[in-house]
């Protein structure tokens, strides 16, 4: 896919961690949806977040956004305070979401040129950048159509070409396999982990579905908004004595459960 | 092309291209202020006329006194659809879309509320047109000089529809609202008959929701500018109405106050 980043955008910065979490605690009302969260995303790399129903990710990724704010703890992107930049932060991240977000009433690409306006691109490079990132998925006569005649599951995928449309450099994807059958998963799962090495983009995945991010650099799982356990695939089995990363993440919720981290 | 003028250009290009594919909004936008037109004035019009008042240099019909009633109805209405439009929007998540765009919040919402305005404006030259075919007593200037007057109406509308979507999230209920709050605005206004006219009955509490009405100073200000002359009370109450409510709404959308409509329920 070609770089579609606006030449407004400042340089990159290769060095330290793209997203960087610190103590980042968020309660509505009595409830704690999360509490002292810190983690990091490395660039090139696939970040999972694993967590049952009502874990925090979601709520994590709202504050992770903008669209909602911490009680407390800070949030760096590429190097910068996310508070204190917060557009900056945006226009270097392509979000899924977990709710769809599209317009069904117009085609695929009015919203993907949409997206792109709001992003700063515009005219043939717009065209090009949507024309390339549908081509990627398999989507490349669909433009035309209007996303009301689409299936669940490829509008998942045409979310999913939409975020990756100004070359990001930080994916956040909230259960972006989400409607998609098991052919589509895999053919994304794999896509997304080549994307995230080939152009060094910093991905951070919410699932609950442990089998398709077992191939991640490193897997955070949240429970009732705490971390409970954090590392690469291997070390959570290896620390919870599990012979595949479901069964070690599934020990790891009871565990935290008990209150008594692995 | 800045960031911020190609997101501004994409609002506006995503609120003209959802009007066109929703006909019916686009019928009844025009329907409407025509079916009062027709049915009022030409029933009322030997009935009712409008004495020597400012603007009018001669004595008027009542169909040429109600135009500018029936024009702010236009952009009423059109302020309180893209107001339901963005809770559906809120309700269908594309809200988030706008809000993580990479320029500032306040700015999505500004460049909401001239998507808004852009549309009012178009409407009310729509309906002007009509209302010219009626054979209403336009002067020949007035498409000139009402533009900034439309403009400036139709944003402030806007504004306060946004500034109603802050307090009432769901969409059955805002259509509720709409109804609510468009039907009193009307009428007690000038729309239909002049203050002093409703002073001169005794119903001196219709006159005191006039004066607090931000509507009939949008009427008067579109009145007067038909004209080519202008109200300044009516301009500062309509720059100052449409102000506050940017301003509130803005505040209202601020994350910090999580107007998303997330509850702890719904966490994932």
């Amino acid at each position: 896919m070609q770089d579609t980043r606006p030449v407004s955008q400042p340089a990159i910065t290769r060095s330290g961690a793209a997203l960087d979490v610190r103590g980042l605690s968020k309660s509505y009302g009595r409830i704690k949806a999360l509490d002292d969260v810190s983690f990091a995303a490395e660039r090139g790399s696939v970040t999972a977040l694993l967590g049952l129903n009502g874990a925090g990710k979601t709520t994590l990724f709202q504050i992770l956004t903008g669209l909602f704010v911490a009680d407390r703890g800070t949030v760096q992107v590429l190097g910068e305070d996310f508070a204190a930049r917060p557009t900056a932060a945006l226009a270097s991240m392509g979000l899924v979401f977990q709710q769809q977000v599209l317009d069904l009433d117009l085609t695929v690409m009015h919203n993907l040129a949409f997206y792109a306006g709001l992003h700063g691109l515009r005219g043939s490079v717009a065209r090009d950048a949507i024309a390339s990132c549908l081509g990627q998925l398999g989507l490349g006569d669909l433009g035309p159509r209007q996303v009301r005649e689409l299936s669940g599951g490829t509008r998942r995928k045409i979310e999913i070409a939409r975020a990756l449309l100004t070359t990001p450099e930080i994916l956040l994807l909230d259960e972006p396999s989400s409607g998609l059958d098991t052919g589509s998963r895999r053919a994304l799962v794999a896509d997304l982990f080549t994307l995230a090495r080939e152009r060094d983009i910093a991905v951070l995945w919410a699932t609950h579905l442990v089998q398709e991010i077992e191939e991640a650099s490193k897997v955070i799982v949240l429970h009732r908004g705490r971390i409970v356990a954090e590392g690469s695939p291997s070390d959570l089995m290896a620390r919870s004595g599990s012979l595949t990363l479901e069964a070690a993440f599934l020990s790891v919720a009871r565990t935290g459960q008990e209150g008594a981290a692995a | 092309m800045t960031p911020w003028f190609s997101a501004l250009s994409a609002i506006i290009w995503r609120e003209f291209l959802r009007f066109r594919f929703q006909t019916s909004r686009l019928v009844s936008a025009i329907v409407r202020p025509t079916l009062w037109l027709v049915v009022f004035s030409a029933g009322f019009q030997n009935i009712l006329g409008v004495s020597i008042t400012p603007p009018y240099e001669t004595y008027v019909t009542y169909d040429v006194y109600m135009l500018p009633g029936l024009i702010g109805m236009v952009l009423l209405f059109q302020g309180m659809q893209s107001s339901l439009a963005l809770v559906f929007d809120r309700e269908a998540g594309m809200l988030r879309l706008l809000l993580t765009a990479p320029v500032p919040r306040w700015f999505v919402l500004l460049a909401k509320l001239l998507a808004s305005a852009l549309l009012g404006v178009t409407q009310a030259y729509v309906f002007l047109l009509i209302a010219f075919l009626f054979q209403v007593d336009i002067p020949p200037l007035a498409p000139a000089t009402l533009l900034p007057a439309l403009f400036l109406s139709s944003f402030t509308l806007a504004a306060l529809g946004l500034l109603l979507t802050v307090y009432v999230r769901r969409m059955e209920n805002f259509a509720g609202t709409m109804n609510f709050v468009i039907f009193p605005a009307f009428f007690f206004s000038t729309a239909l008959y002049p203050a002093w006219k409703v002073q001169e009955s005794g119903a001196t509490w219709i006159v005191w929701l006039i004066r607090i009405n931000p509507f009939a100073y949008v009427v008067e200000l579109l009145r007067f500018s038909t004209y080519g002359t202008l109200n300044p009370l009516a301009l500062a109450v309509t720059i100052v109405a449409g102000a506050v409510a940017f301003l509130l709404a803005a505040w209202g959308y601020d994350p910090q106050r999580g107007m998303l409509g997330r509850k702890a329920r719904d966490e994932g």
